[in-house]
């Protein structure tokens, strides 16, 4: 069991969950008005599973992201208002508007990307997690994929290297049902992704993705194997994201009523506020305080993000190397 | 009969029309039907962008939607085809090529010469590529050129709803590997089609509009730019010649020496980077034979040597526009 969850880190799991959803929310507003450039990937519905398990995480551990990348990175504390920025195609985005939602990165806090390549982080985050055994170090690397992705050879591989060299790894497939319109029952060949965990020398753990406390805790047990030198783990969260696979998406491919349902019953924030508040370990008005504050950050980046300037012509050029 | 029907329809058409004369022709891909084992739809979506949208209705068993596993189903689609299917592989993106360039490029390209001309891989790879969809350096490249490099791989890059009709059908009854590739931008373009179906041979490039002061040869979406750029410099009292080569593999050299071998001037436009691009191959090709002729150096109007930028100031910069076209022409026209 890990250590309960103190009110000073409780606030902290709301909170980054909070930012998310009214992130996403907001992205989801603005796009329809046309204004936001690009293919656009929503989180929401999803943040239990990027807030539970990088709360474990520091600086120096690092996640690979995906195309639905805006959670994991705001849980791995990328800074809101220049992801705003950089969905916005503005100067002073995260990449200076280079890369846009699909490639938001930030070294400096181990977001090693987001990915328009599906599958792309499994070998990548192995690539992390040896340097980190290299130096001796116990950093570990998380790798966030999708049950679409989970079909990849680059994850098949990734995991039977991560064995086989017994790396600090996490894999943690985010099975939301679909792979774009593709029903997960249908392009996973067993019945859980999990299940395979056993053909790469791994354990395998399930854990209901909308449970903020179930991934913690199941996130908490695989990370400190890895940091222990035990080697990877295999976490299936199982979870659903509320808007299309990307913005547009007309979803024809889901059942009538299919999220909301989830929505009244399993959302995570709900569920959450509902158990914190119930056992007396934070009261209304602390989840009210985060609410409000953090639709004005939300509501103040994107502000800011429709007032900052394009990058300049002179940008095209550079950061293609190092040097040249 | 010719009817307006867009880019994206002619596609569809080509494929319906192929899979209803040839029962060997079967279609797959993420999403081609998209809809698999989920509780609405069945075929949701057609492909992302709807192209294939309709075909799994009508053509029962033969619409594959795969799961994520671009070297699985790439893979699969070239041993179907040595082994008497047609297969039409759908890869999505052409940047996705970098998960499954194997079973393309090592697999499918050699076979015909390494197993001594006794292999057939009549194998049909149809993917979108280009920018200007603010879809950023993973979803926007070129990479015609790519496939251009290897010997035993077609490459198809249609510029407008007609030949995209007739080169894909070509392309299915072609009993080599071919990259068919469909510029995002022009999905919505419309032109006058055929109903019936008809092919588009490999190699021949089109003359899409006589001149007699500069040649453009164009590929693919810079086609319906260089025709804008040759509008104004009309004009201006400047006559192009712009040649559509519509197939990067085979390649219609014959056309464009003819061209140059008049005019005496060349401007090569091609969205790709510039590096090792067709831009430079047919540069390279023009001026190994049609040294004598040249009045003016070659000008190549290209993206530059970056990766696809997402911000719309920057990405409007990257893709070569009618005006640097005009440019280039300008250029070569006043040169000494
Ligand atoms: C190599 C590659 N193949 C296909 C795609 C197109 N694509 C983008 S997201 C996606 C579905 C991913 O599904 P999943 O892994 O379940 O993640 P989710 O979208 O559900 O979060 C596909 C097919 C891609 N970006 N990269
Ligand atoms: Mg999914």
């Amino acid at each position: 069991m890990t250590s309960p969850l103190n009110r000073e880190a409780l606030l902290q799991a709301y909170r980054t969950m909070r930012i998310i959803r009214d992130f996403e929310e907001r992205v989801h507003v603005d796009f329809a008005t046309g204004e936001i450039p690009g293919f656009v990937h929503l989180y929401a519905g999803e943040e239990a599973s990027a807030t539970g398990i990088c709360m474990h995480l520091n600086r120096k551990d690092y996640i690979a992201s995906t195309h639905r990348g805006h959670g994991h990175c705001i849980a791995k504390g990328v800074d809101p208002v220049g992801m705003m920025a950089e969905i916005w195609g503005k100067a002073t985005g995260t990449c200076k508007g280079k890369g846009g939602s699909m490639h938001i990165a930030d070294l400096e806090v181990g977001m090693l990307g987001a990915n328009g390549i599906v599958g792309g982080g499994g070998p990548l985050i192995c690539g992390t997690a040896l340097a980190s055994k290299v130096r001796g170090e116990n950093n570990v690397g998380v790798c966030f994929f999708g049950d679409g992705a989970s079909n990849q050879g680059t994850i098949f591989e990734a995991m039977n290297l991560a064995s086989v060299w017994k790396l600090p790894v996490i894999f943690v497939a985010e099975n939301n049902g679909y792979a774009e319109a593709t029903s997960s029952n249908f392009s996973v060949a067993v019945d859980n992704i999990a299940d395979r965990a056993s053909a790469f020398g791994m354990p395998g753990v399930i854990v209901d993705g909308f449970d903020f406390f179930a991934v913690y805790e199941a996130a908490g047990e695989a990370i400190k194997r890895a940091r222990e030198g035990h080697g990877p783990t295999l976490l299936e969260v199982k979870l659903s994201r509320y808007y299309g696979h990307f913005e547009g998406d007309q979803q024809t491919y889901r059942a009538p009523g299919e999220v909301q349902k989830l929505r009244e019953t399993k959302d995570c924030l709900m569920q959450f506020a509902k158990r914190v508040t119930s056992r007396g370990e934070l009261t209304m008005a602390d989840i009210e305080a985060i609410d409000a504050e953090v639709k004005a950050m939300i509501d103040a980046s994107v502000v800011k993000a429709k007032a900052d300037p394009l990058p300049a012509p002179s940008e095209l050029m550079t950061d293609v190397y190092v040097s040249y | 009969m010719a009817r307006k029907i867009t880019y994206q329809q002619a596609i569809n058409e080509a494929l319906d029309q192929e899979m209803t004369r040839d029962p060997s022709v079967i279609v797959m891909g993420e999403d081609v039907a998209g809809g698999a084992g989920s509780p609405g739809e069945d075929d949701a979506w057609g492909g992302v962008l709807g192209v294939t949208k309709g075909l799994y209705a009508k053509h029962p068993g033969r619409v594959m939607d795969t799961p994520i596993s671009e070297s699985g189903y790439i893979g699969a689609a070239v041993g179907a085809a040595c082994n008497g299917l047609r297969p039409v592989a759908e890869l999505m993106f052409i940047d996705f090529m970098g998960v499954c360039f194997d079973q393309i490029f090592n697999q499918a390209a050699k076979f015909r010469y390494m197993f001594g001309g006794k292999a057939k891989t009549p194998v049909v790879i149809r993917a979108m590529y280009g920018a200007g969809f603010r879809a950023a350096a993973q979803h926007s490249q070129c990479l015609y050129n790519m496939f251009t490099h290897v010997p035993g791989l077609k490459v198809v890059v249609p510029s407008n709803p007609y030949d995209a009709k007739g080169l894909l059908i070509q392309s299915i009854r072609d009993n080599d590997p071919v990259i068919f590739l469909e510029h995002k931008a022009l999905y919505t373009m419309e032109g006058d089609v055929p109903a019936e179906s008809y092919i588009v041979p490999f190699g021949e490039a089109a003359v899409v509009q006589e001149g007699d002061d500069v040649t453009i040869v164009a590929i693919g979406r810079m086609v319906n730019y260089a025709k804008d750029a040759a509008a104004s410099l009309r004009k201006k009292g400047v006559s192009c010649e712009i040649i559509d080569p519509r197939t990067t593999s085979p390649l219609d050299t014959d056309t464009i020496l003819e061209s140059v071998e008049r005019t005496g001037r060349l401007v090569v436009v091609d969205e790709s980077n510039p590096r090792c691009s067709m831009a430079s191959d047919i540069s390279g090709f023009i001026a190994q034979e049609a040294f004598g002729a040249l009045k003016a150096p070659i000008q190549m109007v290209t993206a530059p040597h970056v990766p696809v930028p997402f911000a719309a100031s920057l990405e409007d910069l990257y893709i070569p526009s009618p005006a640097r076209i005009e440019e280039a022409v300008m250029k070569v026209k006043e040169y000494r």
